[in-house]
């Protein structure tokens, strides 16, 4: 046990996710040694962050403001939108360069057995921006999870009748993967959604 | 015996640092288990989706202190069907629940096992109604915990039915004078609703009359004898 500062410092590190009693110390000792504007930068991109940044209120993505870069990105293609479960997916969409649409941001997948059902996510809000006529296509980006693929489907029923084309990511084996190791549930998929080459 | 094998269903799985899950099995031999996935969440785990909710597989687990550790999968049966429709994933997520409830870590329980299995199976094979499939494997579940409701003799004297009120708290139908505040009077489908549900065989999934009344009550006497909500519940399509 350290005394005062220091130990609230080790304290109050210890309560971020997968940091620990050690992991704590030496982070806490780091900051120390470091020189106090390198610590102060720290402190104040925490403060800058948790002021500044909100939630976009047309797709719910992180943002700085009131709507996010992709929602106020005029190149990107307004009628199409990827559904994701967190703004940490959208990063993963946006390293691919693939994607030149706009995206919904659920706040996780339905759950029934935590208590999180369709009402729990921005399910509604994204109902409403298929039926202002905005979309043409959603493409439903959640996990590939047992929850994720339920939240999909759920989806998928409520927004179809709406006549929104409604797609799924593909799934399948990772590319650099080997077929002889791929469980029956991935590479069925995969045979199930081949196409023409 | 540091590696054990064993068969197991897949009840639930909870992140765990950088790419590891935390997977909870209803196996055969041991009761419930909870093992260390490592690296189940990267693309190219060796492990894929073979630990994926609802899975019955096979499994080479090795014992540690509090959390064992997975070191291979094999699928048994995906029970696919359940992934594909919402309603049975939301009956099956009740299914997983309940038995999570209800398994004792490292205690076996083959009986437990082998009604969890069967209920994935009615969901995933047939066309049965997955609501009603629930509803039967909570009121088995609740009969092998020794909460086995009584539907025709009173529950706390015994006089032959039938009896028209039915009191959560005293087990079953309860006749006029032993009825407790508690009791209230059922519908005349309810009773059939609910020994049906207990007969002898696979989880019936037929809709029948009674079904509602008999569903709540289903729930209400699960909660009451298991102590806790049941939160899958609520989500099931009816």
């Amino acid at each position: 046990m350290f005394e005062g500062p220091v130990q609230d410092l080790i304290e109050a590190l210890r309560r971020l996710p997968g940091i620990g009693q050690k992991s704590a110390q030496r982070l806490a000792f780091h900051l120390l040694k470091a020189p106090a504007d390198e610590a102060r930068a720290l402190a104040e991109s925490i403060l800058a962050a948790k002021e500044r940044v909100a939630i976009c209120r047309e797709c719910f993505n992180v943002a700085e403001g009131e709507r996010c870069r992709y929602c106020l990105d005029a190149r990107r293609d307004p009628a199409l939108v990827c559904v994701v479960e967190e703004p940490a997916d959208i990063i993963a969409v946006e390293r691919t360069q693939e994607f030149r649409g706009r995206y919904h941001v659920l706040g996780g997948h339905i759950s029934p057995i935590d208590g999180v059902g369709p009402d729990d996510l921005r399910i509604r809000e994204l109902l409403a921006r298929v039926e202002r006529g905005e979309l043409k296509e959603v493409i439903v980006a959640t996990n590939p999870t047992v929850e994720g693929e339920a939240t999909a489907i759920y989806l998928a029923n409520l927004l179809k009748p709406l006549g929104a084309r409604v797609t799924r990511i593909a799934s399948g084996i990772p590319v650099g993967g080997d077929l002889e190791y791929a469980d029956e549930v991935t590479l069925g998929r995969a045979l199930e959604g081949r196409r023409e080459i | 015996m540091a590696l054990y094998k064993e068969q197991g269903i897949v009840l639930r799985t909870m992140r765990l640092g950088e790419a590891d899950r935390i997977v909870t099995l209803l196996t055969q031999g041991s009761g419930k288990v909870r093992a260390v996935a490592k690296g189940v969440r990267k693309t190219k785990s060796r492990f894929g989706g073979r630990l994926e909710p609802f899975t019955h597989v096979d499994l080479l687990l090795y014992r540690g202190r509090e959390l064992d550790i997975v070191t291979q999968v094999e699928i048994i049966t995906s029970h696919r069907a359940i992934r594909e429709d919402y309603a049975r994933f939301a009956a099956g997520e009740v299914v997983l629940e309940a038995a999570d409830r209800v398994a004792q870590e490292r205690e076996r329980s083959v009986r437990l096992f082998m009604l969890a299995l069967g209920a994935l199976r009615a969901l995933a094979g047939g066309d049965g109604d997955p609501a009603v499939i629930a509803d039967g494997f909570l009121l088995r579940l609740a009969s092998l915990a020794g909460f086995r409701p009584s539907l025709s003799a009173c529950a706390a004297c015994g006089r032959p039915g039938p009896h028209a009120r039915f009191s959560i708290s005293q087990g079953g139908l309860v006749c006029e004078k032993c009825r407790t505040g508690g009791a209230v009077r059922v519908g005349e489908g309810t009773v059939p609703y609910l020994a049906g549900l207990l007969q002898e065989g696979p989880l019936p999934g037929a809709p029948r009359e009674g079904r509602r009344e008999g569903s709540g009550l289903v729930r209400a006497y699960v909660e009451y004898h298991f102590d806790r909500p049941l939160r899958a519940w609520a989500h099931v399509p009816r």
